[in-house]
């Protein structure tokens, strides 16, 4: 099979993924977080620089419902760092898929700054079909990208989500649960399969005993018996 | 709260977040890419994000609270039968479910 290949092509390309989906879904999601950021007493140059700096919506959404509801500096802080835990091991799951050069820290660094469950999803499915030498370029235009619609509609909201009727913004709010689990859904790997099966089977328990750290749990423990299950000649057959 | 507690909630949470990043940054440098740890690593956080999916979904803090479970789901149903009906496509699964909740709350209230 032929990758894509080329500055040109390949930034097209990634303008063209990104403005296909994933920019529109970050649009309309950060609109919710845009309005929630007004209701919790943020100006809209603060709401703005948390999507731009924070850049992960789980960990955005607690910093402002804390914060709505008058909790501590730290204990909001503490909050939003749990919430994006999950950083730690996309960010070492996503440099070896990008590159195997040896690359400097501080690129690396910004590489890890602008990574987003939506670029990690949609890269990683992506890659594949990218020539090795272009997939950085590829990852950087495709996460600016979505970057910028994420700025975008942050203030959008801010200024705008009061006057949308309800169902129409639930279902805004819905569309970007909905794109990462169609998304993942196209993970190829039985331990991959076995561990997102899992992810789900486990969370549930996981927020029930240990609300503050569920995601860390259910990561653990459901990569953990979906990389060993993965292995076994039964589940690779099955899944 | 001050303009200024706002500004440290948002750098303070920036810089928080900035540390697990960094973490894999530096994790990264040390494991063999085609070894078992980063396998491992890989399924960790596929659960991570599967079970970030299914609490937005079926456990969610957002106003996606306020519609009923069954909705949410028959919207999840919709939107996986259309994007496998149409070959994979990913705008095509995520509009139907999408607008098939906001029209299901419109009905039902």
């Amino acid at each position: 099979m032929t990758q894509h290949s080329g500055t040109g092509r390949i930034f097209k390309k990634a303008i063209v993924d990104s403005l296909s989906l994933p920019a529109f879904i970050l649009l309309t999601t950060m609109m919710g977080f845009g309005s929630l950021a007004r209701s919790a007493g943020f100006s809209p140059e603060m709401a703005a620089l948390a999507t731009a700096l924070i850049w992960g919506l789980p960990g955005q959404l607690a910093m402002v419902e804390l914060t709505t509801t008058g909790q501590s500096l730290f204990a909001i802080i503490f909050a939003c760092s749990l919430a994006n835990a999950r950083f730690f091991p996309m960010v070492v799951s996503f440099i070896p898929t990008m590159t195997r050069q040896r690359t400097g820290f501080f690129q690396l660094a910004l590489f890890a700054q602008l990574l987003s469950i939506n670029s990690w999803a949609m890269c990683m499915r992506q890659f594949p079909d990218i020539d090795p030498d272009f997939r950085k370029f590829y990852y950087i235009v495709f996460a600016a990208s979505i970057l910028s619609a994420a700025i975008a509609g942050t203030l959008l909201g801010y200024y705008v989500s009061a006057i949308l009727p309800d169902a129409l913004l639930l279902g805004l709010i819905f569309l970007s649960p909905l794109f990462f689990a169609l998304v993942l859904s196209a993970a190829s790997k039985p331990g991959e399969r076995a561990s997102l099966i899992l992810g789900c089977a486990v969370v549930p328990l996981a927020h029930l005993y240990f609300p503050d750290v569920d995601l860390l749990i259910t990561g653990v423990v459901g990569g953990s018996l979906g990389y060993l299950l993965g292995r076994t000649s039964a589940v690779q057959r099955l899944l | 709260m001050s303009n200024e507690t706002l500004w440290l909630i948002v750098l303070g949470c920036a810089a928080a977040t900035f540390i697990w990043r960094l973490l894999g940054v530096v994790v990264v440098k040390k494991i063999n890419p085609d070894g078992a740890l980063f396998e491992w690593v890989t399924c960790v956080s596929y659960a991570m994000v599967a079970g970030l999916i299914f609490r937005m979904i079926i456990m969610p803090e957002s106003r996606l609270a306020e519609v009923s479970l069954l909705v949410r789901c028959a919207a999840v149903a919709i939107a996986f039968a259309a994007y496998f009906g149409f070959r994979r496509m990913l705008l095509a699964g995520v509009l139907a479910g999408s607008v098939s909740l906001s029209v299901m709350v419109s009905w039902f209230g």
